[in-house]
């Protein structure tokens, strides 16, 4: 059954569960609803609610689990001797799942019996011609173990869903019919619905949790699939990243080392732009515009916030990289091979991170008390020996956090990096040269992939914990300072 | 006291007056205005920043909005798209676009012919280098959607190469053609005839706007309008789901949650979640949606599932914000006439909060709808996107793309082309960000409450 034809239907029980235990709320009373516990549409709530949040629980349920164990059931029947080598468990069922589809697609459109499809003894070399000829995608010969594996798959599926759709109908009823029973005049409609939506709110503010566990979970399995395939000494020791192209054979060098190097070069880039310039406007804005000014060129420099990284991007590899190149490249100081490297990819970088320097810093320097000024202005400092002496220390923890918080960010910027920062590895010093970082290594690795099973693919789940752990340690990091160094005031 | 002894340093022999500054007041007067210049040139320096960003997109994008179209009578030749003769629909499908060059190119030479052009291009296989190898589709389309055109002349306004386009648009120079293998100084000359004539002219290009993209060597016919069909679905996902559970969230933050660990440890998560870099949401989505849950890959769906994830830090943050804003004098007012907390909550506040949960939400879409590195992971790239989607369900699951990704496509590819293509792509983006964010502010403006 169509899942859209599923919901519909619970939401159709459940919906004449709360026109019923509305009614037979009201029923009760006698048509006068004075005499009820709750107002009548409690009741109907009430109902309603038992209905609809068990089904779908249940739904969501057994569409997360019902992978899991058909995956489990079907790979118990491939024989270890169908994973050809370099191959691996979860291309073959993946390769199972494309099988029983269009085996599924040719029967719908005619272009095969069902009969022969799933019978258990049709031969092999027949079925995959046929799939070619309708259409659907068959990589290579199906082997009598794999038709037989897909058989079983859409068959456990196809029961499978059928079941489903029964259970969480029968929930959906029960529930309902529940509701109704329950609805009398002294029943406490308003109380439990109350419970209801308190819990749903609970539920909703643990998403936070739940994609965090998801985050943590997803990094971690895959990065020791990937210790399990490549050794985790040599990732983090070797200084050299050069992966070999799945099938091609030949032993990859996966070293993180030249991909943090260049993280780290471009972000220190970005912050030498960013800071000096969103440091000094801060500094401007607060202490010396004229209300008038604030009020144009703050909004101003926040829109340099709101561009997507997109267009950072694309500025960097198409007007900063050439305008560098004309400058640094081979016809003026010649330093510079292409438009890609450090120097693009980290002022673009900057030019981004100018307004949160600014705008955070902007926000701490305000919070200084007026009192510090004007006790340094009566004992004759000027405006700006007040701002190096007395503004600035008190504000320095904050300032430090926020560039802190801005470095996390150039850590983990991508698009600046994919466009700007050129592909190739390298352990240089020269800013001119192209770098690449442990963001753009993600991209490259993981795109266009949907079956991990090399250590090429899975290294992007390493870097990507890298990642994890570096911005939040900064951000973590960033806040401890923040809190130990703070000035007490008042 | 030792004063008296110590002899007393004469400082100048002149007599200094107070109203002139002395030397040391004169530097720390200097002192004071370079700092001051400082601020001034920092801000001066951000705000350039801005401008060359955004003169080098209007400059580079605006190109993209325009375009070079050949007006000519094609023949519609029936000895060569009906060779039987008997107009069958299904012969003339077999017609491949191949059987169709032939005759546009005949129907080019013959305008320059006719317009009695001196050209050196005495063959109509020359004109090759003039035409967009999506002309041949363009007629074919026209042809099998009816078929009794055959044999006669009909005019098209068919699509002009991306080089004839790129001269007009002064990408290309008559210096590099030398160097071209796909179009000659003779080719450009002969545009330059055609111009004045009409038969080549340059108008404004919708087929931008309402597209697909096209394939490497078709800059021409790239459009984003599929790649904004698919951005639309992420954001209604994006949308029904960030919305309720972000509400939700915050409501429960704000005006229920005990003081406990469980709580503490769910604010903590939204704090860092907010800091999380975007690919890392990208890896989430590959791992758990695709890997684990089998979503199908390039989906608007899967996309629009990370980026809810993504946003629903901001908009719990912002609704937050806007709860606290609305006074306990309104909670006090209503239970104290009875109502229960939840109903306080829902009855109440949250209508009052209402204008600036919407403002946050608004602006959680703007920041969404420009996020690309996540989408990068789940396969919204790397292939054509040839079809709009024609309803809802095909719209979440077909493969798509969105508007970000495809201008990250199009910057990839080697043919300068395209990266107008991708300016072009960049202005509809912020437009879209641009109305979205002041929508917000208006929306702030008209309803915000001071209490």
């Amino acid at each position: 059954m169509p899942l859209l034809w599923l919901l519909l239907l619970i939401l159709a029980l459940s919906v004449a569960g709360f026109v019923l235990g509305r009614g037979r709320a009201l029923a009760s009373a006698g048509g006068d609803s004075r005499l009820l516990h709750s107002l009548p549409v409690y009741y109907g709530s009430n109902a309603f609610m038992k209905s609809v949040v068990p089904a779908s629980g249940l739904l969501i349920l057994w569409m997360l689990v019902q992978p899991l164990v058909l995956e489990n059931r079907i790979s118990g029947m491939i024989p270890q001797s169908e994973i050809a080598e370099g191959s691996s468990m979860g291309l073959v069922m993946s390769e199972v799942r494309r099988t029983a589809e269009g085996l599924d697609n040719a029967v719908a459109a005619g272009a095969m019996r069902a009969e022969d499809a799933f019978s258990p003894t049709a031969d092999t070399a027949g079925i995959t011609q046929a799939l070619k000829d309708a259409g659907q995608v068959v990589t290579s010969e199906i082997s009598p173990a794999m038709l037989r594996a897909a058989q079983a798959y859409r068959q456990m599926s196809a029961s499978s869903g059928l079941l489903m759709s029964i259970a969480v109908l029968v929930v959906a009823a029960a529930g309902a019919a529940w509701g109704i029973r329950e609805s009398g005049r002294d029943f406490r409609a308003r109380n439990v619905v109350e419970q209801g939506i308190l819990a749903i709110l609970i539920a909703a503010a643990s998403v936070a949790i739940l994609t965090t566990i998801g985050i943590i979970l997803s990094l971690i399995f895959n990065t020791v699939e990937f210790f399990r395939l490549y050794p985790a000494a040599d990732f983090f020791t070797l200084l050299e990243w050069a992966p070999s192209f799945s099938g091609r054979g030949g032993a990859s060098s996966l070293g993180i080392l030249p991909l943090l190097w260049g993280t780290i070069y471009i972000s220190i880039v970005a912050l030498l732009v960013a800071v000096p310039i969103g440091l000094f406007s801060a500094i401007y804005l607060s202490e010396y515009a004229s209300a008038r000014v604030r009020g144009i060129a703050k909004p101003l420099l926040e829109i340099l916030a709101g561009i997507p990284t997109i267009v950072y991007g694309l500025f960097a590899l198409l007007t900063i990289g050439p305008m560098l190149v004309s400058v640094f490249g081979n016809e003026g100081l010649g330093w510079m091979g292409g438009g890609r490297s450090v120097m693009t990819a980290g002022i673009a970088m900057g030019i981004m991170l100018i307004p949160f320097v600014s705008s955070l810093s902007d926000d701490i320097i305000n919070a200084v008390p007026q009192s510090l000024r004007d006790g340094s202005y009566g004992l004759g400092a000027t405006r700006s020996e007040t701002i190096r002496q007395v503004v600035l220390p008190a504000a320095l923890p904050g300032i430090v956090g926020a560039i802190l918080l801005a470095a996390s960010r150039a850590i983990g910027e991508t698009m600046i990096v994919v466009l700007g920062a050129g592909a190739a590895a390298r352990l240089s010093l020269n800013p001119f040269e192209a770098m690449t970082t442990v963001t753009a290594k993600i991209v490259s690795q993981l795109t266009g992939d949907s079956d991990f099973a090399s250590p090429e693919a899975l290294v992007a789940f390493a870097l990507g914990i890298t990642l994890f752990v570096l911005t939040l340690g900064l951000n973590v990091f960033a806040l401890y300072i923040v809190r130990k160094y703070r000035e007490q005031y008042e | 006291m030792t004063d008296a002894t110590t002899p007393v340093t004469p400082r100048s022999k002149k007599s200094v007056s107070l109203t002139s500054p002395d030397a040391r007041t004169q530097k720390r007067k200097a002192a004071e205005a370079r700092f001051r210049m400082y601020g001034i040139a920092g801000i001066a320096t951000g705000i350039f920043c801005l401008i060359v960003l955004l003169t080098s997109i209007l400059a580079s994008g605006t190109g993209a909005f325009q375009q070079t179209f050949i007006s000519v009578q094609v023949y519609l030749d029936p000895a060569k798209l009906d060779k039987k003769g008997n107009r069958d629909p299904a012969d003339i499908a077999k017609v491949s676009t191949f059987g169709y060059t032939p005759l546009i190119q005949q129907a080019v030479f013959d305008a320059v012919q006719q317009a009695g052009i001196e050209t050196p291009l005495t063959r109509s296989k020359d004109m090759k280098a003039l035409i967009s190898a999506s002309a041949a589709a363009q007629v074919r389309d026209v042809v099998i959607a009816d078929p009794t055109l055959i044999g006669e002349t009909i005019g098209f306004r068919i699509l002009a190469s991306s080089r004839v386009d790129g001269y007009l648009k002064d990408r290309v120079m008559r210096e590099d053609v030398a160097r071209d293998k796909n179009i000659d100084a003779e080719h450009l000359d002969l545009v330059d005839a055609l111009v004045p004539l009409g038969i080549v002219e340059k108008t404004f290009n919708m087929d931008f706007i309402t597209g697909a993209d096209a394939s490497e060597s078709r800059a021409e016919a790239a459009g984003i309008g599929v790649a904004m069909m698919g951005s639309f679905f992420m954001m209604l996902v994006v949308l029904v789901l960030s919305l309720p559970i972000g509400v939700a969230a915050s409501i429960y933050l704000e005006e229920f949650a005990p003081k406990n660990r469980w709580t503490d440890l769910i604010e903590v998560n939204i704090a860092n979640l907010a800091a999380v870099p975007s690919i890392v949401f990208g890896i989430l989505g590959l791992a758990v949606f695709i890997q684990f849950m089998h979503l199908p890959q390039s989906a608007p769906l899967v996309g629009g599932l990370v980026l809810t994830l993504m946003t629903l830090p901001t908009i719990i943050i912002s609704t937050r914000a806007s709860l606290k804003a609305v006074p306990p004098s309104i909670r006090d007012a209503a239970l104290g006439v009875g109502a229960s907390k939840m109903q306080a909550v829902f009855h109440h506040v949250l209508p009052l909060a209402a204008p600036g949960i919407l403002t946050g939400t608004i602006i959680g879409l703007a920041q969404a709808l420009g996020e690309t590195a996540p989408l990068l992971l789940i396969g919204m790239v790397g292939f054509i996107a040839s079809n709009a989607p024609d309803g809802i369900a095909s719209g979440l699951l077909d493969p798509n793309s969105a508007m970000p990704a495809q201008i990250y496509e199009w910057a990839k590819r080697a043919d300068p082309a395209f990266y107008e293509r991708a300016w072009g792509g960049i202005i509809i983006l912020l437009v879209f960000l641009i109305s979205m964010n002041t929508l917000a502010v208006i929306l702030r403006r008209r309803f915000e409450r001071r209490w």
